[in-house]
């Protein structure tokens, strides 16, 4: 638990990259809103961005595969792809 | 949409417009697939590269591999400026860079991403072409496979959508064309490198698998990756229909014109010249490329076995020059060794060398030599599609070819006697304890040519043929020739010298008769006078006996009147 305490600290700053409303790109959104809500409240910094309104940025930032979220810290760096529906396995990547 | 003939995007790589009849499906995605080093990416390259620089159309090259400083760097040595091109918004290159460890995949997602990256980079530049180089990475990223294969499908059919014309590259799998089975998605045209190595000697070669909705050659095809960049060689075009021309060339060695109707080769012909070592074949083919340029036509010397210079140097001892032409440029020099690479490989280069010089006469000395790197079949294969090129071309070649064995000149080694227009045997006559050269014209279409067997004599002033002396003992050469000469001449002296000896005597005898007329001449004239004489002295006598006579009479006739 003390652990957990030290992390809870952290704000989570995480950026979500979607292309437009494509069924996917829903789903990913409500899904990461319902992980955040649920386990990282008030500890969280979300930015979602529309790749076809800026696709000069997917050139940047190596996107391929849609949705991808990218958890910019706490450190290590991590990347998602999917829809985020495997909660487990997003929450395994935070580390909580 | 239209009931057009499928239009074609030319690739503006040599030979490949021409095999694919005109290029790759315009609009439509290509399928390059081959094992790894075969020329790939080199072959996107230049597509997208010539497409912007000859074709006005800008293309997008989407590396999956290679970092795009890489990729430009790697090309530079083709002379391909990517990143000027770039700058003038040309081309455009982006690097796709997945890592797998990287990335977590939490559920369905799809290529979105890639979609609108690639459409934004084909938008901004207003890219026609589209290079995917190699977009099986994919696989080696992400793990979900029936996504990607789906999302693969789908980028295809949007890239048809897009209207750009694609090539997408594909490793070669194990038993499938591409380890990840594209040519299922791709399925309009695919092409097939190849990289062969056989006796050490590697080939490349392209072949054509499939091209929807259009003819295309469907052999095998040897292609070349030099400084210049990619090149295929279209060699199935046997179809015998190329121009003759009646024009003849010297080939200098006025002997050997006289021997040849009194002209030499006809213009674009093809002339072997073959015989045993030594017997001065390269003196031959060295005599008509100096010839040639004495002209002032362009000659390439394909030399497999002999350095330039030496060649250079051993011409010097027969009294040629080469190095004048040399320098004027209108004589070439293309020495390697025939291992240097595979057969096709020789074919491909020779075919861009002439491409490129524009000769009018190109020798290669010997093909023998090519045996090393190929079997018989396959050099009398090159061959023919060599002269059927130069042919074609309106180009006169001239072939060495060394035999080996003394018993037999029926037959080269490469076979290729029943392909060449004008066939020269040099060969050995051993005779009287020398060796000396013969040579005879065992065919020559089209024209007049002598039937006999020539001595062959390189002197310090070039070459030259003189007629053999059929003696009682055969066919008298070198020595025995002279010794023969000599005897005739030795002969004709001393006939000479008898005639001029009888003609003294004749005339000796004549002046003995005259005199001898003379002299009974004169004796006829003395007799003739004394009989004159005789008379006269009677004449005279006679005339004072009558007048005496009358005197009597008269003094008779006084004393007689009393009678």
């Amino acid at each position: 638990m003390q652990s957990l305490d030290l992390e809870n600290k952290d704000i989570y700053k995480l950026r979500l990259y979607v292309a437009g409303a494509s069924p996917n790109s829903v789903k990913a959104i409500s899904n990461i809103k319902n992980i955040c809500e649920t386990h990282l409240k008030d500890r969280y910094e979300l930015e979602i961005i529309d790749i076809h309104q800026q696709p000069s940025i997917a050139q940047k930032e190596q996107i391929i595969a849609l949705p991808l979220l990218i958890k910019k810290s706490p450190l290590p760096v991590r990347q998602f792809v999917g829809d985020m529906s495997d909660t487990a396995q997003v929450l395994r990547g935070f580390g909580i | 949409m239209t009931i057009n003939k499928l239009t074609k995007t030319p690739t503006g790589i040599n030979g490949l417009d021409e095999i694919t009849g005109g290029g790759l499906p315009a609009g439509r995605p290509t399928l390059v697939c081959g094992s790894a080093g075969c020329g790939k990416t080199l072959m996107a390259v230049e597509f997208i590269v010539k497409g912007a620089i000859d074709y006005n159309e800008p293309g997008v090259f989407m590396a999956f591999e290679e970092k795009s400083e890489e990729l430009a760097v790697n090309v530079s040595s083709l002379g391909f400026d990517l990143q000027k091109l770039e700058a003038e918004k040309k081309i455009k290159i982006d690097h796709v860079h997945i890592e797998r460890s990287e990335i977590e995949e939490t559920g369905e997602y799809d290529l979105d991403g890639l979609f609108i990256r690639l459409a934004h980079a084909i938008d901004s530049i207003g890219a026609k072409r589209v290079v995917l180089d190699t977009i099986e990475n994919l696989f080696s990223g992400l793990s979900n496979e029936s996504i990607l294969r789906a999302e693969l499908r789908r980028l295809f059919q949007w890239l048809k959508e897009k209207g750009v014309t694609a090539i997408i590259t594909g490793e070669r799998g194990e038993k499938t064309l591409t380890r990840q089975g594209l040519e299922e998605y791709v399925s309009d045209c695919v092409i097939l490198l190849d990289h062969r190595v056989s006796n050490h000697i590697s080939t490349r070669l392209m072949r054509i698998i499939k091209y929807r909705g259009s003819v295309h050659g469907t052999n095998e095809y040897p292609f070349l990756i030099d400084e210049k960049g990619f090149s295929v060689l279209p060699v199935t075009s046997l179809k015998l229909e190329g121009d003759v021309s009646s024009e003849r060339l010297t080939t200098g060695v006025p002997s050997l014109d006289k021997m040849l109707g009194g002209k030499g080769f006809y213009k674009g012909s093809s002339i072997l010249v073959s015989g045993t070592a030594g017997t001065g074949k390269t003196s031959i083919a060295a005599t008509f490329a100096n010839e040639s340029c004495n002209r002032n036509e362009r000659c390439i010397y394909f030399a497999f076995e002999e350095s330039p210079k030496q060649i250079i140097r051993n011409m010097h001892s027969i009294g040629m020059d080469l190095d004048k032409h040399i320098s004027s440029g209108l004589l070439k020099f293309q020495a390697s060794r025939p291992t240097l690479h595979g057969l096709e490989m020789h074919l491909v280069s020779i075919h861009k060398l002439v491409k490129d010089f524009k000769p009018a006469v190109v020798i290669l000395d010997p093909i023998t030599n090519l045996i090393t790197v190929g079997s018989v079949s396959e050099i009398k294969a090159m061959l023919i599609r060599l002269i059927d090129f130069l042919q074609h071309e309106q180009i006169t070649v001239m072939f060495t070819a060394l035999s080996l064995n003394n018993i037999t000149n029926e037959q080269t080694d490469e076979g290729v006697s029943s392909l060449v227009d004008t066939w020269l045997l040099v060969r050995d006559i051993e005779y009287n304890g020398e060796r000396n050269r013969g040579m005879y014209i065992m065919k020559s279409r089209g024209m007049q040519h002598s039937n006999q067997v020539r001595e062959f004599i390189i002197t310090d002033n070039g070459l030259n043929l003189v007629d053999v002396y059929l003696g009682s003992d055969g066919v008298l050469v070198g020595s025995a020739r002279e010794a023969q000469i000599l005897q005739e001449q030795a002969g004709t002296a001393l006939k000479d010298h008898s005639l001029t000896w009888k003609d003294k005597e004749i005339s000796r005898k004549r002046r003995v008769l005259e005199s001898k007329i003379a002299r009974l001449q004169t004796e006829f004239e003395s007799v003739e006078e004394e009989l004159n004489r005789v008379h006269q002295e009677e004449a005279v006598k006679k005339e004072i006996l009558e007048r005496a006579r009358k005197d009597i009479t008269n003094m008779r006739s006084g004393d007689g009147n009393d009678k």
